[in-house]
């Protein structure tokens, strides 16, 4: 079975949700721990929500200095699927993995709400699942979420088809030119703010529309092997 | 110079500062007898935290003992009150604890820290029961919501609510959000906590075992929160007082988070022989509780106790109200696996003390005997006050000024324009402002949060077994009839939990009231205490545990009697939970039970017309039993598409909340026999708005008649209504009776506009 590596660190939330997601959609969770610079050869990796070491200094700054983080780094450029939802987006943009940072929400308050984004690319290792053009509804909730690059870095992320969501209707954070996710130039690294790991099953999620990215990583390991 | 147990010996006419430490005369002189000597100050310390209002319910125990004295029969409670939060069995092994407890004079005082700190405090009093906290609630209330300090208090609690329990990792799945005068200046801000363990898991606070060590861990001993509960808690802010905000505890939620994860690996490890969360009254309590409850003597070295500020002196920290810590007994045999758990999770644990058979409690500082007592005087045998009460004068005048002349709205357009603004009050308005700065759906586990009718978690994702909580009270009614108003809050929360399918369990409180020392404030709180008691056993609920604040008063103005309860349901499976949106056209709409003409303590006489008086509506709990069965039966048998209790603001809000909720509109009517103001706005106990598909109204109303309950057809499910009221096609609308229509857009705008409008300006 397909293992999936789920860190956590210190003030991680989500992981329990992120190794959920990942069994419901058919594969083995391995939880992977912030101080082990072993990756247990997982093959692939989520970095979950939450607030590690507390969001002390900044968001995702001290986590990037994990000792798992070393080892995820070279692996990452290396080709290694990486998922960074919410506080995992935050920590791949202080490991420069991906480009941009995440900024106070406009609105000055943290916002939990159902998300309406669409997905923008599928060309990625996690959304190859889903249909550009494809609306969907999914938790976002963050304090720290406004993603922000400069005018040439957003240039280029459009240019190169590189936004993988974006907000619909409200942007609910104050993201330039309402992003959501972004990805790598290699498709196997992406960044999303809302948390689709809370939209697998209809019982406990607005909808299940987040499972597509759990699936669609499965599918593209499959492919490769 | 230390004051050690020798000095005190020695110098027992040294005066000593108790009155600035909230200790009056008798109980100073009690503590000299008790230990035949003067306290030594570090003595002093510990008996003013522990003997405070807050710590020791010196006035409230002689009527809280109802709770267990009124016990109905019941096989569902594992762990009954006095400890840390009681237990309930919720089947298949599993066992769950709840409990709120009041942050209301730290929130006011600083508004950010006070209510974060409050989360944080009730989270621990549930780890310590060995239960994971799986969810939280926050019952809030503050002045109108168009004055200056609701503006000051209200976002900066949110915030501390959200900004800590959001870093937790713990859902916030509902609560209250409550408008009214009296609250102006003594804000409530209660929280609620549910964990979940396997019936071996329970975990209690003693200290048994000789030779096993007593371990602090957790965060540094600082001098924040330093005798918050016998300075702030207990005592009524004075106007033009100095502020108290070093007596305010600062919260850490990382290292809370951290504390949480640690705990839960060493319970789960089998490392812990007795537990003990750190809160009011710090080392003081925890210790003299610990030793109390076993049954021997302890020892603490307070010089091993890690400091965040080196300069404490041991009196300080034996008071310090410092957060994210707990202490924990561990045989010497598991002490070295304990502290690695610890280390995993980068928290501090030193070993403090050691249990022994001396059946004191004593203390040394650097070698000093500082402290020598024995520990029930401190923990359970504080002060017990028969606080005079009696029925205040103004009582009988309040309950004969009625509000049967009020004017009435009886236009088509009158009732509208009525609608409209009860939609929009304070009180009835969207609570989106304040719920989405919370997270909802961490864990995974949250099946229904706010402003759903109770909050609604799996416990297990293999079965579905769940559990759904409510907390409820209306504190106007309560005002007009204490012994009445507890009843109804009762009742309230019972049927919102058995709204959403869950069968109502058990029973938590967090008791708010004024000053015991006034006379009346103590007779609502007896009141209070007899109705909830009698209300329990009616029902055939037990009380687990509770908090009581007093002193919620500003000069001789006390707030609303406010005994907020909580009712906690299990469901066997959650997937068959009774949302409160309704389905497709075609639904049926009806009320269940009878709507009086009752609107004394309504919402409509408290907005429209500021006016309270009157006797608060009839209560009958065999009936409200009867409805709670037949909600949960129409889950069961899979009858029910929605369901929505029917309280603040009467049919016409419960039924506006629904639309807006599925986005669908509805045609409704009138019954016979009442007039359309009533059956708006009445606010009659013990009914319910269900919608049932027209396959199943049958078997409904069949079952509804063979049970004896009253189920009035009112309306049905229609989305097709815009364009004939002369709407733009597809407008989804409102329709009351050939009375009025309005959209829900309209609605919407109203009943989602005021907060936000209020706390943006």
């Amino acid at each position: 079975m397909t293992r999936i590596g789920v860190v956590t660190f210190p003030g991680s939330l989500d992981d329990r949700d992120a190794a959920r997601a990942v069994r419901l959609a058919g594969g083995e969770p391995v939880a992977l721990w912030h101080g082990d610079d072993d990756l247990h050869g997982v093959d692939a990796v989520v970095l979950p929500g939450g607030f590690s070491y507390g969001d002390y200094l900044r968001c995702g700054a001290i986590a990037r200095f994990a000792p798992v983080m070393s080892t995820l780094v070279d692996a990452a450029r290396g080709g290694l699927p990486v998922l960074g939802i919410c506080n995992g987006f935050q920590i791949l943009c202080e490991t420069h993995l991906l480009p941009g940072a995440l900024t106070r929400n406009d609105s000055l308050h943290f916002i939990c709400r159902d998300q309406r984004l669409r997905i923008e690319s599928t060309d990625s290792a996690w959304t190859a699942d889903y249909q550009v053009g494809d609306e969907i509804v999914i938790p976002l909730k963050n304090g720290e979420g406004g993603f922000v690059a400069d005018e040439s870095t957003l240039d280029a992320l459009e240019g190169e088809g590189r936004v993988v969501a974006r907000y619909l209707e409200v942007n609910p954070n104050g993201s330039r030119r309402d992003i959501a996710g972004i990805r790598n130039e290699r498709g196997n690294v992406v960044g999303l703010m809302p948390h689709p790991e809370h939209a697998v099953e209809l019982l406990t999620g607005p909808s299940a529309d987040g499972l597509p990215f759990f699936t669609s990583i499965l599918r593209s390991l499959v492919g490769a092997a | 110079m230390t004051d050690t147990v020798a000095h005190a010996q020695g110098s027992p006419e040294q005066t000593q500062p108790f009155s600035e430490l909230g200790l009056k005369p008798d109980e100073y002189e009690r503590i000299r007898e008790i230990l035949d000597r003067r306290p030594t100050s570090a003595e002093l310390a510990m008996y003013s935290v522990m003997w405070s209002e807050h710590c020791s319910y010196k006035s409230s125990k002689v009527h809280l003992r109802q709770f267990g004295d009124k016990k109905p029969e019941t096989d569902v409670l594992l762990v009954g009150i006095g400890e840390n939060a009681g237990v309930v069995d919720i089947g298949d092994g599993w066992a769950v604890t709840f409990k709120v407890e009041s942050h209301n004079h730290p929130s006011y005082v600083e508004p950010y820290q006070g209510a974060a700190t409050g989360v944080g405090g009730i989270v621990r009093d549930i780890l310590s029961m060995g239960a994971r906290p799986v969810a939280v609630m926050d019952p809030l209330r503050f002045g109108p919501l168009d004055a200056a300090d609701t503006r000051r208090v209200l976002p900066g609690v949110v915030a501390g609510i959200g900004g800590y329990g959001n870093c937790l990792g713990l859902p916030n799945i509902g609560g209250e959000v409550v408008f009214d005068e009296s609250y102006l200046g003594n804000p409530l801000v209660n929280a609620l906590c549910i964990g979940a363990m396997r019936h071996e898991d329970i975990h209690l606070a003693s200290a048994k075992g000789v030779g096993n060590l007593v371990v602090l861990y957790g965060a540094r001993t600082g001098g924040d929160g330093i005798g918050g509960v016998s300075v702030l808690a207990s005592e009524t802010f004075s106007e033009g007082g100095p502020t108290k905000r070093p007596s305010v505890q600062v919260g850490d939620p990382f290292m809370e988070k951290l504390l949480i994860e640690a705990t839960l690996e060493v319970l789960q490890a089998g490392l812990v022989e007795g537990i003990q969360d750190l809160g009011g009254a710090g080392i003081s309590c925890a210790t003299s509780e610990l030793a109390s409850n076993g049954e021997g003597g302890m020892h603490v070295w307070l010089d091993r106790v890690p400091l965040r500020d080196a300069s404490l002196s041991p009196e300080e920290i034996l008071m310090s109200e410092s957060q994210e810590r707990m202490c924990a007994i561990v045989t010497p045999a598991n002490l070295d696996a304990f502290l690695v758990l610890c280390r995993k999770w980068d928290v501090e644990a030193v070993v403090m003390g050691e249990v022994n058979a001396s059946g004191r409690l004593t203390v040394d500082w650097h070698g000093e005997r500082i402290v020598d007592v024995p520990p029930r005087t401190v923990a359970h045998e504080g002060p017990v006050y028969e606080r005079p009460y009696a029925r205040p004068d103004w009582q009988d005048a309040l309950q004969a000024d009625g509000p049967d002349d009020l004017p009435r709205p009886t236009s088509p357009a009158d009732l509208r324009a009525t609608l409209l603004a009860m939609v929009a009050a304070p009180n009835l308005a969207s609570k989106s402002w304040v719920t989405s700065q919370y997270d909802r759906y961490v864990l995974g586990n949250t099946v229904l949060a706010q402003p759903e009718d109770s909050g609604m978690v799996r416990i297990d994702e293999v079965t579905g077994r769940g559990v759904a909580v409510s907390t409820d009270c209306n504190g106007r009614f309560a005002k007009l009839d204490p012994y009445e108003g507890a009843r109804l809050a009762l009742a309230e929360s019972y049927r919102n939990v058995a709204a959403t399918g869950a069968v109502p369990l058990a029973v938590t409180n967090c008791l708010n009231f004024g000053s015991p020392e006034d006379p009346s404030v103590m007779w609502q709180f007896a009141e209070a205490t007899r109705g909830l008691a009698d209300g329990c056993l009616e029902l055939g609920i037990p009380v687990t545990g509770g908090n009581v604040s007093f002193y919620n008063q500003t000069g001789g103005n006390a707030i609303l009697p406010t005994p907020v309860v909580g009712v906690l349901g299990v469901i066997d499976d959650v997937d068959r939970r009774t949302p409160m949106a309704w389905g497709p056209d075609g639904e049926l709409i009806y009320v269940l039970g009878d709507t009086r003409d009752e609107f004394a303590g309504s919402e409509w006489a408290h907005h429209v017309h500021g006016h309270l008086g009157g006797r608060p509506p009839a209560l009958d709990l065999a009936r409200e039993r009867l409805l709670a069965e037949v909600l949960v039966a129409g889950s069961r048998d899979g009858m029910l598409t929605a369901a929505h209790d029917v309280s603040d603001g009467g049919v016409a809000q419960t039924v506006v909340e629904m639309a807006l909720r599925a986005g669908v509109g509805a045609r409704c009517w009138v019954p016979d026999g009442l007039t359309p103001f009533s059956f708006l706005f009445s606010e009659s106990a013990s009914r319910a708005v269900v919608v049932v598909a027209r396959s199943e109204e049958l078997r409904f109303t069949e079952m509804c008649q063979a049970r004896g309950l009253p189920a009035h057809r009112v309306g049905v499910v229609d989305s097709g209504l815009g364009a004939d009221a002369g709407f733009a096609p597809g407008t989804q609308v409102l329709q009351v009776g050939d009375l009025f229509t309005v959209s829900l857009d309209e609605l919407r705008q109203a009943h989602e506009g005021t907060i936000p409008a209020a706390l943006s300006a």
